[in-house]
């Protein structure tokens, strides 16, 4: 029995725990691939999506169209071309603007007839607006500047005639929390808990996936070595390079994007360490089925980083989706972390959001850890 | 634990069966296999691929669980108390986890923290671990820099950084060069001579059968035979003979000894034509015909392939049809086009990096010739053969085959090719037919040329039964037939044989190569590439590589005698090749 007793002990365990955990570290320092999972494709695709991926509509290509010039009309064009949102192009015929409409050189048309000045001094002149419809989205914002630019247009020429505006109410929006209402400073902060959830799902993933490749897993089977002991030398490692690549993130997005950090760091530290363990757990779930990287590495994608691109309301509004769909977003880890992100970013430590959302975080990394324990054995079969 | 008596065998296989689901239904890796091993020997567990050793050696290291018997190891039940029995052997899988960004010495470190070994007991093993497996100089090299053979080696160092009580070693020597081969038996020798230590060891080279101490011998799933070599060898005794008949062709001979009765088995050796009596008598030579009145006999010592062969062909074996295609007759013999070098390999290298994988190498191959490329993993031999078929630019020298420069015309070159790749690379999903028709599409045939070609290679092939069947599903022998017949479909007149029988069972590997030299008898120019110093022997020409460098060409005999010596009178192959790496290394480091 006192072998039994040896293989069980403690100080033996510790012995092997750190010698795998030596051995991770050795391969991390001269394999390059798990570095950069960590923090090169984290800062790309940052790069990218901070970039490439904005709900903001700026500089729209539009055509105006003045049939006949006048000093009204031009009053009116010019304040389309002092507007940051547009880049007006003329057109001398509403043809010519629609053929370019329909080239997508330009994304609206604004149209005033040869009567708009006769028909303005009669007290009402309509306006011709088209807006281009294939990207919804777009046209709505479109059409909510162009709408926003002609009342503002009416309201200064009544004021210069010294008669009241006409209209009725007027209404003085105060926007909280993101008052210059930048979607980078909400995207970004999402965007971190998406790449994280890759990222994190990807090391584990892959470098198990590489031990069974390679055969060093079958070596390490049949030595004295625990299931226990071999999951833990993987997560160390992977918790401390993910938290390395979390941190260069949120740098990037401060310093880079110019995101606000209104909350503690400590706070998002800890959220971090909750949700990274969760994202590893997914990782190591993974392995215990998929014995290749590319496998894996497909796993990771299909299975962690689209739903929480999809699910996490990081990009799709979650209130806005049917039910059923809502349902299945409380099991995507991403949608709390995505939440405490941006609260954390955005508004500072609010207690009553994020406390929740951390409990649910522990929850989620449980589960997995735990899936991911149960499921892992020390057998080929 | 010392009350372990020595009745208690090392290993006790008691009517083990194991199954994998394959393809919706369960195909057995195992069956009914009982075996016992002794403690303190070297018992080698002997079969063709598919046999079902590596699945044995799993279940014993507690890596897969038992579907029925039970197997102990060293009294304890290992599918009670798997992590006890781990803690007490030592086990090399077949490709050894080599951790290849670690250093030798790191490797080594991290088995010794899994093993427990004590840190002060550290450097007494390590020294002498490095003495024996002689990787002393090497220590700070990393583990992916080592070549084959030194991988293996720290490979066994690693297992064995806490001597265990039992060492099971899953085809520790395939595909590296023989003398680091004889470097792992010395090893393992040592190893149980002076340590004690009980050794299970797995190879399908059968003439590693000799250097075991016992023998379990395997066959799809099942104990064929087991004890003491000699037990195999002793019933042959008598029974082998060496034919040669001055001014007949040894493939002629061959084919014809093949089918006297009487005859069991016979092979190329050489210049010569081996063969196994069924009985103790030597077969009648009158029963070759007229044409063979030259035809020599003398014995010749029986080998432990010869009793597995005597087994395969006693036993209940899915045998093969014995129908060999018929050699085509003397009809094919155009007039020896004087020197035609169907293949001219011209002061070639690759080179990949600062690595050179072929270096400075040249050979020629006349048409008709059945060429070899002998080497072990990593000689060069794959690179020269994808340079061959145009799929790799050579860095300098020149490559012809057919005639065509492959630098400019690889295309018109590959289409007088035919290529078996390692493992066959066959769709697995598709059926045998499916396959054919590809293959014939793929050579641009089509129409009645196409028909015509899938009916003579399904027939010529005896692939009628399985048409249907998916080529995955196949077996062993069957597939290579299969690869050759869609290898064929085209009829080239260069057939390019890549590793074509490593692994298959000796029937299996006769079979294919009766096929071969009727291919080469028609007049078909043969180039294999072979780590098996045996089917060099089937070869009428062939080059030893090493390190990318060829280190001699000639006929397997000529090749040999330079090796003959007062205490080697009958060198083998092998001695040659050990003989020509030996002498390399001295120039080496002379230079």
């Amino acid at each position: 029995m006192s072998e039994k007793a040896q293989i069980l002990s403690g100080a033996g365990s510790l012995g092997r725990l750190n010698g795998l955990l030596r051995k991770e570290f050795a391969q991390i320092a001269r394999d390059p691939s798990s570095i950069a999972i960590a923090f090169l494709l984290p800062a790309m695709l940052l790069l990218i999506f901070g970039y490439g991926v904005s709900l903001d509509a700026k500089n729209v290509p539009l055509a105006l169209v003045v049939e006949k010039p006048g000093a009204a009309a031009a009053s009116f064009t010019a304040s389309f071309m002092h507007s940051p949102y547009f880049r007006p192009r003329r057109f001398l015929t509403i043809e010519k603007a629609e053929r370019a409409m329909a080239a997508r050189e330009v994304e609206g048309i604004v149209w005033l007839r040869a009567d708009f000045t006769r028909r303005l001094a009669a007290g009402g002149a309509p306006i011709g607006v088209i807006v281009n419809g294939v990207d919804a989205n777009d046209a709505r914002l479109i059409e909510g500047y162009l709408q926003q630019i002609s009342a503002g247009w009416i309201t200064a020429r009544a004021e210069d005639r010294g008669m009241p505006a006409p209209m009725p109410i007027r209404v003085q929006p105060r926007v909280w929390f993101n008052p210059s209402l930048r979607s980078r400073n909400t995207l970004v902060p999402g965007l971190i808990a998406i790449i994280m959830t890759l990222s994190g799902a990807l090391l584990t993933a892959m470098v198990i996936a590489r031990e069974w490749e390679r055969g060093t897993m079958e070596a390490l089977m049949v030595t004295r070595v625990s299931i226990h002991e071999i999951l833990l030398a993987k997560l160390i490692p992977y918790f401390t390079l993910g938290m390395g690549g979390m941190a260069a993130s949120v740098a990037m997005a401060v310093w880079l994007f110019g995101v606000p950090l209104h909350g503690s760091l400590l706070l998002l530290a800890a959220a971090s360490a909750l949700f990274l363990l969760a994202a590893l757990g997914m990782g190591l779930l993974i392995s215990s089925f998929a014995r290749n990287q590319f496998v894996a590495g497909q796993i990771a994608i299909i299975a962690t980083f689209l739903p929480a691109f999809i699910l996490s309301g990081f990009l799709f509004n979650i209130d806005s989706m049917p039910a059923p769909i809502q349902a299945i977003t409380y099991l995507i880890a991403a949608r709390y972390f995505v939440a405490i992100l941006q609260t954390v970013f955005l508004a500072g430590d609010l207690w009553s959001v994020i406390l929740p959302n951390m409990a649910a975080l522990a929850l989620m990394a449980l589960l997995f850890l735990g899936a991911a324990r149960l499921l892992a054995r020390k057998r080929l079969d | 634990m010392s009350g372990a008596t020595s009745e208690v065998p090392a290993i006790l296989l008691d009517r083990v069966g194991k199954s994998f689901a394959a393809g919706g239904q369960s195909v057995a890796a195992l069956e009914d296999f009982c075996a016992r091993v002794a403690k303190g020997s070297v018992t080698g567990l002997i079969g063709p691929d598919g046999a079902g050793k590596t699945t044995l050696m799993r279940l014993i290291a507690g890596l897969l669980r038992l579907d029925r018997g039970r197997i102990e190891v060293l009294g304890i039940d290992v599918a009670k108390e798997p992590l006890r029995v781990q803690a007490a052997i030592g086990y090399m899988p077949q490709h050894f986890g080599l951790y290849e960004d670690l250093t030798v010495r790191e490797n080594l470190d991290l088995y010794a923290d899994l093993q427990g070994l004590a840190q002060a007991d550290r450097p007494e093993r390590y020294a002498e671990l490095l003495h024996m497996t002689g990787l002393g100089p090497f220590g700070r090299r990393l583990a992916g820099r080592l070549s084959g053979g030194m991988k293996q080696k720290l490979g066994l160092a690693c297992t064995l950084v806490r001597a265990p009580r039992l060492l099971l070693l899953d085809e520790p020597t395939v595909g590296v060069d023989p003398v680091s081969r004889r470097e792992l038996w010395a090893i393992v020798d040592s190893l149980v001579r002076s340590e004690g230590m009980t050794v299970l060891l797995s190879t399908a080279y059968l003439d590693e059968a000799e250097r075991c101490g016992a023998v379990l011998l395997m066959h799809q799933g099942r104990l064929i035979g087991q004890g003491a070599p000699a037990d195999f060898t002793r019933p042959m005794a008598e029974r082998s003979f060496r034919v040669t008949a001055p001014g007949v062709g040894k493939r002629r001979l061959q084919e014809r000894l093949a089918r006297i009765p009487g005859v069991l088995d016979a092979l190329i050796q050489g210049s010569h034509v081996r063969i196994v009596s069924e009985s103790v008598a030597a077969p009648s030579l009158a029963a070759l015909g007229p044409g063979f009145e030259t035809a020599l006999i003398s014995p010749s010592p029986a080998r432990f392939e010869d009793g597995f062969v005597a087994l395969l062909k006693k036993g209940g074996r899915t045998a093969p049809p014995e129908s060999a295609p018929p050699l085509p007759q003397e009809r094919s013999k155009r007039p020896p086009a004087p020197s035609r070098n169907l293949i001219v390999v011209d002061h070639v290298r690759r080179r990949f990096g600062s690595f050179y994988a072929v270096d400075d190498v040249s050979f020629t191959v006349e048409k008709g010739e059945v060429f070899g490329l002998l080497g072990a993993n990593g000689a060069g031999k794959s690179t020269t053969f994808r340079m061959l078929c145009g799929l790799l630019p050579p860095s300098s020298g020149s490559l012809r085959v057919a005639g065509y420069d492959l630098r400019r015309a690889a295309a018109a070159a590959r289409a007088r090719i035919g290529y078996m790749a390692q493992k066959f690379s066959l769709y697995g999903d598709l059926s045998v037919n499916e396959n054919l028709r590809f293959f014939a599409s793929a050579y641009g045939l089509y129409g009645a040329r196409r028909r015509a070609r899938i009916a003579a290679a399904r027939a010529e092939f005896e692939l009628g039964p399985y048409a249907r069947a998916s080529s995955r599903d196949l077996p062993l022998g069957y597939k290579q037939r299969l690869a050759l017949a869609c290898a064929l479909m085209h009829q080239p007149d260069i057939l390019f044989l890549d590793e074509p029988t490593s692994g298959v069972d000796p029937l299996a590997r006769r079979e294919f190569w009766r096929r071969i030299n009727a291919l080469a008898e028609s007049g078909v120019t043969i180039l294999v590439t072979t780590h098996f110093m045996e089917e060099a022997e089937y070869c009428d020409r062939l080059v030893i590589m090493a390190h990318g460098r060829v280190l001699a060409e000639g006929a397997s005999e000529d090749i040999k005698a330079r090796f003959q010596s007062a205490e080697r009178p009958e060198p083998t192959m092998e001695d040659a090749f050990v003989g020509l790496i030996e002498r390399d290394e001295r120039e080496r480091v002379a230079a």
